[in-house]
C-alpha cells in the first residue's frame, strides 16, 4: 500500500479531510453533516494516514490516546448537558449566548459543545480500533 | 437534624477509622468509640418521652413522585433496638480495640463494624419500607465482610459467602413480602401500616405477604432449616460474633416480627408458623450446642436457641408473651454478648477456645471470670438477675392448660435447662478445677478487652435489681410498640409461689443435671446427631455445587464459543422475526406497482448495487468480496443522495468506506484463508438464512411505505427546529438537541464498544497468559498475575 503516490499525497489528503470534517461538524448545525459524519471523516483520514506511514506515525501525530480523545469527548457531551442544569432548565436543554467577535455577532450553544463531543468520541473510538488493527503483531 | 446526624454518626467514623487507626494504633478505638457513645446519650435523652407513649418522627422526601421518603420512626421498640446497638456498640468497639491490636487491618475492622452499626440503626429506625430493605440489605453486605474479614482462610469464605447467599435470599423475599404489603394496603411506611393491620388480615394476598416476610425474617434470624451460617459466621473475629450474631443483626429478623406483630398477628398462620418454626429452632439449637466442645461455637447455638425462643414467644402474641420476649431478649443481648467477648478473652489469652482443653483460669483472670459468672446466672435464669425475670414471665406466659400450651412449655422447659446447662459450661469450666496447660500463658487482658464483659454482665444484674426502672423505661414501652397499645409489664425479681417457679425449678434441676453430667450428654448428643445424617449446611454446598454445575451447563449451551453460532442464531432470529408475524396475521404487502417514471441515472446506480451483490456473491478471494460489498453500499448511498436524504447518505459513504479498511483489516489480523472453502450444503443454508432476512426487511419496507404516512413529526420538527432550536438541518437538531439524551446514551455505546474492542484485539490468541489474579488485596503486587 506504501507506494510513492500513495504517500506523497496522504499527508495533503489527511489535512485536507480534517479540515473538512471540522468543517462538516461546524455547519452541520444548518446544512447536512454534523458531529456524526465529521467524526467518520476525520477517523477515515487517520487510517490513510496509518495505511501511508504506520501506526507509530499517526500515534505520533495525535499525541493523545485516541480513546482517551474519545473519553474527553464523552465527558464534554455530558458537561453540555449538565450545563442547562444550572440553568435551572432540565437536562440537555440547549442554551445560547451570543457574544460579538470584531464586529460580528457569534452565535454558540451548548449544542455545538454537544456535536464537539459526538464528534470527538466518534474519531476517538474508531481510529482506536482501526489503529489497532493496523498495528502489527510487535508483541 | 440531630437525629439524623447521630444515624450517620457511626457511617462518618467509619470513614475516618482507618486513619485514625494508622496514627494512633489500638487505642483510636477510644476515639472510635465516642461515635456510637454520642449517638446512644441522644436516644437515651428520648427515654422519658418514649416512656410516655409518645414517638420520634421526621425525615426527609426521597422521590416525592412515588411516595418514597427517608424517614425515621422511634417508638419503644425501636428505641430499646436503638440503645442496644449504640450501647453495645460502644463496648463492642473498645473491645475490639484491645482484641484485634496489632492486627495490620484494625482500621479496615473498626470502618467495617461501624458501618455495620449504622446500617443496623437504620435498620430498626427506618419508617418507610425502602429504607428499611436498604438497610436490612445493607447490614448483610457488612455481615458479609465481617465474617470473611480473616479472607485469607477458605474457611471464612465459605461462610462468610454463605451468610450472604442465605441472608441475601432472604433480604429478597422481604422485598416481595413488602411490596406485597404496599400492594394490599397502598401504605409504604410502617407507622401507618401498623395501625391498618385488619385490612392486610382481610386481604386475600395475606398468606403469601406472611410467608415472604417470614422467610426474609427467618433466614436472617437464623431459624431452623436456615440455621446453618450462623454457627459458621463464627469464623468471624470474636467481638463480630459477640455484637452481629447474637446482640444485634440475628436479632433484626425478630425485630422485624415484632414490629408487623399489630398488621400481621393475631391470626391462626401467624400463630402456628411462629411457634412451631421458634420452637423446633430452640430445641434443634441446643441439642447442637450440647455437642460442640467450642465455646463460640457453644455460644452460636444457643444464640439460635434464644432466637427460636424470641420467635416462638412472639408467635404466642398474648401479652404475657409479648412482655416475655421482651424481657428475654434485652437479657440476651446483654449476657450473650458479654459472655462471646469472655470466650474471646480466653481465646485471646489463653490461646485455645476447647473447652476441654481449659480449666482453672479463674485465679488468672479474676475480672474476666467474675463477668462470665454474673453473665451466666442470668443466662441460667436465676433470682436477681434480668434473665431470671425474663424465664419467669415465659413461664408465666407459656403455662396453660391446653395441649398446646403443655407442649410448648416442655419445649421451653428444656430448652432452658440446656442452655443453663451451656452458661455454666461456658462461665464455670474454663475457670475452675485445676489448672491445664494452655497454648499460651494466661493472665488478665488489658482494660480495652475486660470493659465491655463486666458493663454488660452487670448491667444483666442492675436491670434485675432496679427492675420498676427497666420496666418503665425499657420493657412497657417496647411491649407497648409491639403490641400497639398500652402494656406495663410487672414483672419482679421477687419469686412468688406458682406454676411459673415450679417450672423454673425444674429448669434449673434439669440443667444442673446435664451439667454434672457434661461429657456423658455431649457424646449422647453426638452419637445422636450424627445418626441423623447430614444437616442443611451440607444441603447448602450441595445446592451451591449444583447451581454452578447447571450455570456451567447453560453457558456451554448458550455460549459454545463458535462465532458461526452465535450468527446464525443471530440471523435466524431476525428473519424469524420479520417473516411470521406478517404471515401469521396476513399483513404481507400487496405487490407493489412496477415503476414508471425511473429516470436512466437511477436504473445505472441500481444496477452497480445489483453488480456489487452478484460480485460479492462471485468473487474467489474475501478481500475482493469486501470491496464489492462496499460498491452496493456506495450505491445505495447515491440513491438516498438522489432521493434527498443528504445526511443519511453523506454518513452511509463514510461507514461503507471505514467498514471496508476495517474488514479488510480484520481479514489481514485473522490470517483467514484467502478464499471461502465451506462445504456447499453449509452454503446452502447460509444462503437460505440471508434471503430469508433480505425478503422480511423488504416485506417490512414495502408494508412500511405502503400505509398512510403519519407526518405529524415531519411537521412538527419542521415548524420548530428553526425556532426552538436555532438550527436549519432538522436532522442534526434532532440529533444534538431534541433527542440529543438518545444521541448521549449513543456516543456512550460507541465509546465502550470502542474499549471492547480495543481489548478483544489486545488478547490475541496464542498469547493469552492472561490468569485470573488471585483475589487478595494484600497480596504484594505482581504476584499472582
Amino acid at each position: 500500500m506504501n507506494t510513492l503516490i500513495f504517500r506523497t499525497v496522504a499527508p495533503f489528503l489527511t489535512a485536507l479531510m480534517i479540515v473538512f470534517s471540522i468543517f462538516v461538524l461546524l455547519r452541520g448545525h444548518n446544512e447536512p453533516g454534523g458531529g456524526f459524519i465529521g467524526g467518520l471523516i476525520a477517523a477515515s483520514a487517520f487510517a490513510i494516514y496509518g495505511i501511508a506511514y504506520g501506526v507509530a506515525a499517526v500515534r505520533r501525530a495525535l499525541w493523545f490516546h485516541p480513546l482517551s480523545i474519545a473519553g474527553a469527548g464523552l465527558m464534554l457531551s455530558v458537561v453540555s448537558g449538565l450545563i442547562s442544569a444550572f440553568a435551572g432548565v432540565p437536562f440537555m436543554t440547549g442554551l445560547w449566548i451570543y457574544p460579538k467577535l470584531f464586529g460580528v455577532e457569534v452565535p454558540l450553544a451548548t449544542v455545538i459543545s454537544f456535536d464537539i463531543g459526538v464528534y470527538l468520541v466518534v474519531v476517538g473510538s474508531i481510529t482506536s480500533i482501526a489503529l489497532a488493527l493496523e498495528e502489527k503483531d510487535d508483541a | 437534624m440531630i437525629t439524623l446526624f447521630c444515624l450517620l454518626l457511626p457511617v462518618l467514623a467509619a470513614v475516618v477509622a482507618s486513619p485514625l487507626t494508622r496514627k494512633f494504633g489500638h487505642n483510636s478505638a477510644w476515639f472510635l468509640a465516642l461515635a456510637p457513645a454520642c449517638s446512644f446519650f441522644y436516644f437515651a435523652s428520648h427515654l422519658p418521652e418514649i416512656a410516655n407513649g409518645e414517638v420520634v418522627t421526621g425525615g426527609y422526601a426521597w422521590v416525592p413522585s412515588l411516595n418514597l421518603s427517608f424517614s425515621w420512626f422511634i417508638d419503644g421498640l425501636s428505641l430499646t433496638f436503638a440503645l442496644l446497638i449504640t450501647g453495645i456498640g460502644t463496648l463492642i468497639v473498645l473491645y475490639a480495640g484491645g482484641y484485634m491490636k496489632g492486627h495490620p487491618q484494625q482500621g479496615r475492622f473498626f470502618a467495617f463494624i461501624l458501618l455495620f452499626m449504622g446500617s443496623m440503626l437504620g435498620v430498626v429506625v427506618s419508617d418507610s419500607f425502602l429504607m428499611l430493605f436498604v438497610y436490612w440489605e445493607l447490614t448483610s453486605i457488612t455481615s458479609f465482610l465481617l465474617i470473611g474479614f480473616d479472607h485469607t482462610r477458605e474457611a471464612a469464605r465459605r461462610s462468610a459467602l454463605q451468610a450472604l447467599v442465605i441472608t441475601g435470599g432472604g433480604g429478597l423475599l422481604l422485598l416481595a413480602g413488602l411490596l406485597f404489603l404496599w400492594n394490599i394496603s397502598g401504605i409504604t411506611q410502617l407507622s401507618l401500616l401498623i395501625h391498618g393491620g385488619d385490612l392486610v388480615r382481610e386481604s386475600p394476598f395475606y398468606l403469601a405477604a406472611l410467608l415472604l416476610i417470614l422467610g426474609g425474617c427467618f433466614t436472617k434470624s437464623a431459624q431452623f432449616p436456615f440455621h446453618a451460617w450462623l454457627p459458621n459466621a463464627m469464623e468471624a473475629p470474636t467481638p463480630v460474633s459477640a455484637y452481629l450474631h447474637s446482640a444485634t443483626m440475628v436479632k433484626a429478623g425478630v425485630y422485624l416480627l415484632m414490629r408487623l406483630n399489630p398488621v400481621l398477628g393475631q391470626t391462626p398462620a401467624w400463630e402456628i408458623l411462629l411457634p412451631f418454626f421458634g420452637g423446633i429452632t430452640l430445641v434443634v439449637g441446643t441439642f447442637l450446642s450440647l455437642r460442640q466442645t467450642d465455646l463460640k461455637l457453644m455460644l452460636a447455638y444457643t444464640t439460635m436457641a434464644s432466637l427460636g425462643l424470641l420467635v416462638m414467644l412472639t408467635g404466642f402474641d398474648t401479652q404475657h408473651a409479648i412482655s416475655a420476649a421482651v424481657l428475654y431478649l434485652v437479657a440476651h443481648s446483654l449476657f450473650k454478648g458479654a459472655l462471646f467477648m469472655v470466650a474471646g478473652i480466653v481465646d485471646h489469652e489463653a490461646g485455645t477456645r476447647d473447652v476441654t482443653r481449659l480449666g482453672g483460669l479463674g485465679s488468672a483472670m479474676p475480672i474476666t471470670f467474675g463477668a462470665a459468672l454474673l453473665a451466666a446466672l442470668s443466662m441460667g435464669g436465676l433470682p436477681l438477675f434480668f434473665g431470671f425475670l425474663a424465664k419467669e414471665e415465659i413461664y408465666y406466659a407459656l403455662a396453660g392448660g391446653n395441649p398446646r400450651a403443655i407442649l410448648f412449655t416442655a419445649v421451653a422447659v428444656v430448652g432452658n435447662a440446656l442452655m443453663f446447662a451451656i452458661a455454666f459450661a461456658v462461665a464455670l469450666k474454663p475457670f475452675l478445677g485445676k489448672p491445664v496447660k494452655t497454648p499460651k500463658h494466661a493472665h488478665e487482658g488489658p482494660v480495652l478487652l475486660w470493659l465491655g464483659p463486666v458493663v454488660l454482665a452487670g448491667l444483666g444484674l442492675l436491670a434485675g435489681l432496679f427492675s420498676s426502672v427497666a420496666h418503665r423505661f425499657i420493657s412497657s414501652p417496647m411491649a407497648s410498640a409491639i403490641e400497639d397499645r398500652p402494656v406495663q409489664v410487672t414483672m419482679s425479681t421477687v419469686p412468688h409461689l406458682g406454676v411459673p417457679l415450679l417450672l423454673s425449678v425444674v429448669t434449673v434441676a434439669l440443667g444442673a443435671l446435664v451439667f454434672w453430667r457434661l461429657a456423658q450428654a455431649r457424646m449422647l448428643m453426638t452419637k445422636f446427631i450424627d445418626a441423623l445424617g447430614p444437616g442443611p449446611d451440607r444441603a447448602f454446598d450441595a445446592f451451591i455445587a449444583g447451581l454452578v454445575k447447571f450455570s456451567g451447563a447453560v453457558t456451554r449451551f448458550v455460549q459454545p464459543g463458535r462465532m458461526d453460532v452465535y450468527v446464525t442464531a443471530t440471523f435466524v432470529l431476525v428473519a424469524v422475526t420479520l417473516l411470521v408475524p406478517p404471515i401469521v396475521y396476513g399483513e404481507l404487502p400487496a405487490l407493489p406497482a412496477w415503476p414508471a417514471d425511473v429516470m436512466l441515472h437511477e436504473w445505472v446506480f441500481l444496477a452497480i448495487a445489483a453488480i456489487g451483490v452478484v460480485a460479492v456473491l462471485t468473487a474467489s478471494n474475501r478481500l475482493t468480496a469486501i470491496v464489492a460489498l462496499g460498491i452496493q453500499g456506495f450505491a445505495v448511498a447515491v440513491l438516498f443522495l438522489l432521493f434527498g436524504a443528504p445526511d443519511l447518505s453523506f454518513t452511509q459513504f463514510m461507514v461503507e468506506t471505514l467498514s471496508v479498511v476495517i474488514l479488510a483489516l480484520v481479514m489481514t489480523r485473522l490470517r483467514l484463508m484467502p478464499s471461502d472453502h465451506r462445504p456447499l450444503l453449509e452454503k446452502l443454508g447460509d444462503g437460505t438464512v440471508a434471503v430469508a432476512c433480505g425478503l422480511g426487511f423488504m416485506l417490512l419496507l414495502l408494508k412500511a411505505t405502503q400505509g398512510t404516512f403519519n407526518n405529524s413529526l415531519t411537521e412538527f420538527f419542521n415548524a420548530y427546529s428553526k425556532v426552538i432550536a436555532h438550527g436549519a438541518n432538522v436532522v442534526n437538531v434532532i440529533i444534538v438537541d431534541f433527542r440529543g439524551t438518545d444521541t448521549l446514551g449513543e456516543i456512550a455505546v460507541v465509546m465502550i464498544t470502542g474499549l471492547a474492542i480495543l481489548a478483544l484485539i489486545r488478547i490475541r490468541s496464542g498469547s493469552s497468559t492472561l490468569k485470573p489474579r488471585d483475589n487478595d488485596p494484600d497480596a504484594p503486587e505482581g504476584e499472582g498475575a
